[in-house]
């Protein structure tokens, strides 16, 4: 356990990098669902466009993490050497299970819902935000719980990149030969890992349409 | 209200690379009457009335509602005066009963105490008692509530026009019977236009002022239930053919 008493000489550092690991997970995941639902939905309306958004996605996916790292620090306004680059591939990672979970949530709804929606005169933004996303909420926060723990592992690897995080332990670690480091870096972002699963999915379960069905009963 | 409220003129709906859903068809229904649409799968009863609240619009002829074609209807405001009724009623499963069965007051922007009045007043009509099913959710109900509910659901608003699409279709033989005896004496009561459409002949024998029988796309018969007993066309004399065998 020779990493705990590492980590506690070091707390001020380990403290900093944590939090610009949670830093880089935060915005790029919350950047990520703001384009991604849209995206999602557009994927769910026209045929035409989701063949298109989809194999974007996942081609975006196949990128292997570091070769995309590397692939967007020559890229103008994007890239260079920092926190920014990293975010950048994060976003672009993430989207795919953002962008598939509305895309499978929007499809499962009961085709009779839909067309009660319709039948009953709701407009077109009246049957989205009080029918289609309500009802897809679930699947759609469970893309975002998967996007969420991908991206607290792959932002270890920013600090390749120079955006810090607890990744700059691991790198630190391989590069000296140290296990006690790379355990410094690796244990903290697990249990980050962990910790969002469980609070996004006890999220879930406390907003489910299922629950407040159950509720009364 | 008097007159043709909905209206069938040459109507035929296609859709490329597939055969004809209607076809020809001359249709008109008068304000107050109950027009069942009876006819076996796919012989396009449900595309007809599809056509009626502008889910679907006609590829050649014209349908109108309420003198105006549907095409030249807002299809919005069209749906918001259409009652619509299918099977399972096609709740809101995150909507509570009572949030259901307001959806078309509050689309058309009732004040919130009518609502709430209307809702009772409407659970009432349909044998709910408002206390007990106000705030539970459709999966907390049976099959046969829930239809009540999406009965209720669809005369909120007071529309002339209902339109209702199999709704007793997925209950149980004697629940089936008994909302359709008590929905036949609340809508003589209401006084509104309705187009029903059922695969089964009873059920429209015994809710129909007319029954339009329609066969491969096309309409086939079009009369009331002793006029189509003795009828002599196949398909009618097919679907009588069907009483005999299930009455005994």
């Amino acid at each position: 356990m020779g990493f705990l008493a590492f980590l506690s000489a070091n707390r001020t550092e380990a403290v900093r990098l944590t939090l610009e690991h949670a830093g880089l997970v935060l915005v790029s995941t919350a950047v990520a669902v703001a384009i991604g639902i849209p995206f999602g939905i557009l994927a769910s309306r026209r045929p035409s466009a989701e063949r298109w958004i989809l194999g974007g996605a996942n081609l975006l996916q196949t990128i292997p993490s570091l070769a995309l790292f590397g692939l967007l620090i020559p890229i103008p306004y994007v890239g260079g050497i920092g926190a920014r680059t990293a975010i950048v591939a994060l976003i672009l990672y993430a989207l795919l299970p953002i962008i598939r979970a509305t895309h499978v949530g929007l499809g499962a709804i009961d085709p009779s819902v839909r067309e009660a929606a319709l039948a009953m005169g709701m407009d077109a933004r009246q049957r989205l935000w009080q029918v289609e996303l309500p009802l897809a909420f679930g699947v759609i926060l469970s893309g975002i719980r998967v996007a969420t723990v991908i991206a607290v592992g792959v932002a270890t690897i920013g600090a390749a990149i120079g955006a810090g995080g607890l990744g700059v332990y691991i790198f630190r670690g391989v590069a000296m030969v140290d296990n006690r480091l790379i355990l410094a870096g690796a244990v903290p972002a697990a249990a980050m890992a962990i910790g969002a699963d469980l609070g996004i999915g006890a999220l879930a379960t406390r907003f489910s349409p299922d629950r407040r069905r159950r509720r009364a009963s | 209200m008097s007159g043709v409220q909905v209206e069938f003129q040459g109507v035929s709906f296609v859709e490329r690379g597939l055969p004809p859903r209607v076809e020809d068809l001359d249709l008109s229904i008068e304000a107050g009457e109950i027009v069942v649409l009876l006819g076996r799968s796919g012989s396009g009863k449900t595309t007809t009335l599809r056509l009626v609240n502008a889910i679907l619009l006609p590829s050649r002829g014209e349908v109108r509602v309420a003198g105006k074609a549907t095409t030249a209807w807002n299809p919005v405001e069209l749906r918001r005066r259409t009652g619509y009724v299918i099977q399972e009623g096609g709740l809101f499963p995150h909507f509570d009963v009572a949030r259901n069965v307001a959806l078309m007051p509050t689309l058309l922007g009732w004040a919130t105490e009518r609502i709430a009045d209307r809702v009772r007043e409407m659970l009432r009509l349909v044998g709910l008692d408002p206390d007990r099913f106000a705030t539970r959710y459709p999966a907390e109900l049976s099959g046969g509530e829930r239809q009540r509910v999406g009965v209720a659901r669809a005369l909120a608003a007071d529309p002339p026009l209902v339109l209702m699409d199999e709704p007793f279709g997925a209950l149980d033989p004697p629940t089936r019977e008994e909302i359709r005896s008590e929905f036949r004496a609340l809508v003589r009561d209401l006084g509104k236009t309705i187009v029903f459409v059922t695969h089964d002949l009873r059920e429209a024998l015994s809710l129909g002022d007319r029954i339009a029988l329609l066969e491969r796309s096309r309409l086939a018969f079009l009369g009331g239930a002793r006029e189509l007993m003795e009828s002599g066309a196949p398909e009618a004399r097919a679907f009588v053919r069907t009483l005999g065998g299930s009455e005994k």
